[in-house]
């Protein structure tokens, strides 16, 4: 090491790994020499998987800008500073009978990462994503000046901000509601289908579930691709909210990196599917478990051993959905190289915001560990993303090309030209940033 | 029902506020007093919010010597605890050049905590009830050439706690003296602490939090810090006095 004190970050995926130097904040942020000093990134929880929290300088929210600052019991509107996690406000909140409204599949990303992110989950195709539920926020930019920001005011900076990876300023609080909620429970059920044209199905069927997402088998090939796990649901009526942790297990090191290969992913994703009834079933389960089943395993980032993984996330418009994941599968299992996690889930209409991943559609998830010859294979599967019109999400990429990106995201040149007028473009990069062009 | 009300002299410090967190997630009602009201203020209010307890944010200066009596006696409840979180630590070299700023420090660290802890005492001697949490420093265990003025304050004060523990004793109020060693806080951050000997601010909380249940003299909170101190106090001079320590 040179000795100026870099740290080592990267994403959840642990690829790619940057050496970086941290900035702090003692007395708060405008007054902090650093923040005059270089452009840099605010880095949250670093849940995002790929580039998007590393810079070569960056200000982590770990140890302030973490308080509630009001709760309205009348309306939800929760108030908080951007580095209080979902966790919090879950723990806090849900035994007075609150939920989020939107929650992604981890409750460990701090509220100005939900933002910045403009996170979405199982119920996108009612809600929306993480902004809908924003009223607003207090964004510091370049100059250092504190500005508000919600739909009525400063209209474009809100509008950049939510799913603006970072790139417009520092979130320094949030306005956002949450919903009302009689249990701590989850009445789910699972619904198994035996190919792609069923799951396509049960997702139409289900679209006036609440919540709905679907597990699916990607190394399933013939006439079983596409079959998958539905799981739909929502929350109990019981008024049971005496909630409590589990208790957590965690991966104490990092597996080899020969610990998964196709075949042990294909045994695991059999024994998956296979263990679920046939048509379908009822289950009643913690919302722990239903929403942020992976949180329960700390690290589990390291099953992918030491170079680490990408998750590969992409939408595709509606009327292509089908024919697109189609041949996508197919890649994918031809290749032999699929995941334990391969999540697909129905949209609901896009939003206004400029860098915001969802449309009308549907989109799937993947991890791929780091392995030879995956970088070029994803590339490989970009050109069929856009070609059919669709995109790739900024939160989980870790390796996108700047002309399939600029392709597949249309409100990118408005998103530019604000960071331009406002010199924002100086102060807030990322290496996602400068891999895109943003 | 309130399990009655902790006060936190110098609320702003990391320290601080976890231990106002463990107090309050065990039930207490909370001030917070600091000199930086705003602060304090925007602490309880999520303090509240977190825990579902009372939380009032107090202003207090631990120089102004003359407000001691008034503030104490102003509080709108009288508290059953008292954690004295406050101090100040400046450089070394500036300390050294600069008596003004040595004199802050001597004020704020040693005096400040005589006057109030005083007034806080006769009124829980007169209870016979209560607890006093001081935290102090290693630094005060033996005077070091960087670092000594600061030392010295925190020296004078582990020595009152000292005697103050002795005479509560026999009326049943406890008195407890923290040295948490490298803490990672707003004040430290940047520097590059030892993982080993460097306490997360929860850490310090809990450990007060356990250490005046079951009535501990003097806490280090990570006890390798005990030993550590042990050897650096039994150093005999003429050898300590030529280290670099």
């Amino acid at each position: 090491m040179d000795g100026n004190n870099l740290k080592v970050i990267s994403g959840w995926g642990r690829f790619p790994v940057h050496h970086a130097k941290e900035f702090y904040c003692r007395d708060g942020l405008e007054l902090s020499d650093d923040f005059q000093s270089a452009s840099f990134i605010v880095r949250g929880n670093a849940r995002s998987y790929g580039d998007s929290s590393l810079g070569n300088h960056f200000f982590s929210s770990k140890t302030g800008y973490k308080r509630f600052i009001a709760f309205d019991e009348n309306t939800g509107l929760l108030r908080c500073e951007a580095g209080v996690l979902l966790s919090e406000v879950i723990d806090v909140f849900l035994p007075k009978g609150w939920f989020l409204k939107v929650t992604p599949g981890t409750k460990l990303i701090t509220v100005g990462g939900a933002i910045a992110s403009d996170v979405h989950g199982k119920n996108h195709h009612i809600e929306g994503c993480f902004s809908q539920c924003v009223d607003s926020l207090r964004l510091m930019i370049a100059s250092g000046e504190v500005v508000t920001c919600s739909r009525q005011e400063n209209r474009e900076l809100f509008l950049a901000t939510c799913g603006g990876m970072g790139l417009t300023g520092v979130i320094l609080e949030a306005s956002f509601y949450l919903k009302p909620v009689n249990s701590q429970f989850i009445e789910q059920r699972t619904i198994k289908t035996r190919n792609l044209k069923e799951t396509f199905e049960a997702f139409e069927a289900s679209s006036n579930e609440t919540y709905s997402v679907a597990w699916i088998d990607c190394l399933a090939k013939g006439e079983n691709l596409g079959r998958s796990l539905l799981m739909v649901g929502d929350f109990a009526d019981d008024g049971d909210l005496d909630y409590r942790h589990r208790n957590k297990a965690s991966v104490p090191f990092d597996f080899p990196t020969f610990a998964l290969n196709g075949l042990s992913v294909k045994v695991f994703n059999t024994l998956y599917y296979g263990k679920a009834s046939k048509g379908t079933s009822a289950q009643r389960v913690s919302l722990d478990t239903f929403f942020y089943p992976l949180d329960a395993i700390g690290h589990w980032n390291r099953i992918y051993g030491k170079n680490g993984f990408v998750q590969y996330q992409f939408i595709l418009p509606k009327e292509v959905s089908f024919e697109g994941l189609q041949k996508i599968l197919e890649k994918i299992a031809d290749k032999g190289m699929g995941s334990f996690l391969a999540v697909l889930k129905l949209y609901g209409p896009e939003n206004e915001h400029y860098l915001s991943f969802p449309m009308e559609g549907y989109s799937l998830a993947l991890d791929f560990k780091m392995q030879k010859g995956l970088l070029p294979f994803l590339d490989e599967l970009d050109e069929v993303v856009v070609a059919l019109g669709g995109r790739i999400y900024l939160a989980k990429d870790a390796r996108m090309k700047r002309s399939i990106f600029e392709q597949s995201y249309p409100r990118l040149e408005t998103f530019k030209e604000l960071r331009e007028s406002l010199g924002l473009n100086k102060k807030f990069t990322s290496l996602q940033s400068e891999r895109l062009g943003l | 029902m309130s399990l009655g009300w902790i006060l936190i002299l110098g609320a702003n410090s990391d320290m601080a506020v976890a231990v106002a967190k463990r107090y309050a997630k065990a039930g207490h009602d909370i001030y917070l007093a600091s000199r930086n009201i705003d602060e304090c203020e925007k602490q309880a209010a999520d303090i509240r919010l977190r825990f579902g307890v009372k939380a009032l944010s107090v202003a207090f200066d631990a120089r102004q010597f003359e407000s001691h009596a008034s503030f104490y006696s102003d509080l709108p409840h009288a508290p059953i605890g008292v954690v004295l979180a406050f101090g100040v630590m400046y450089e070394q070299l500036d300390v050294q050049q600069n008596f003004a700023l040595a004199q802050s420090m001597i004020e704020t660290n040693y005096m400040g905590a005589v006057s109030i802890l005083e007034i806080v005492s006769a009124d829980f001697e007169t209870k016979k009830a209560g607890f006093i949490v001081g935290i102090s420093s290693v630094a005060g265990d033996r005077g070091r050439q960087s670092n000594y003025i600061y030392g010295s304050t925190k020296a004078g004060l582990s020595t009152y706690l000292d005697g103050l523990r002795h005479r509560l004793f026999k009326v049943g109020v406890h008195v407890m003296t923290v040295k948490p060693g490298f803490v990672d806080t707003k004040m430290t951050k940047g520097l590059d602490l030892p993982e080993k000997l460097t306490a997360k601010p929860d850490e310090v909380a809990e450990a007060i939090y356990k250490g005046v249940e079951r009535k501990r003299n003097t806490l280090y909170v990570k006890s390798v810090w005990s030993l550590i101190m042990l050897i650096i106090r039994n150093v005999p001079e003429f050898v300590f006095k030529k280290t670099k320590l």
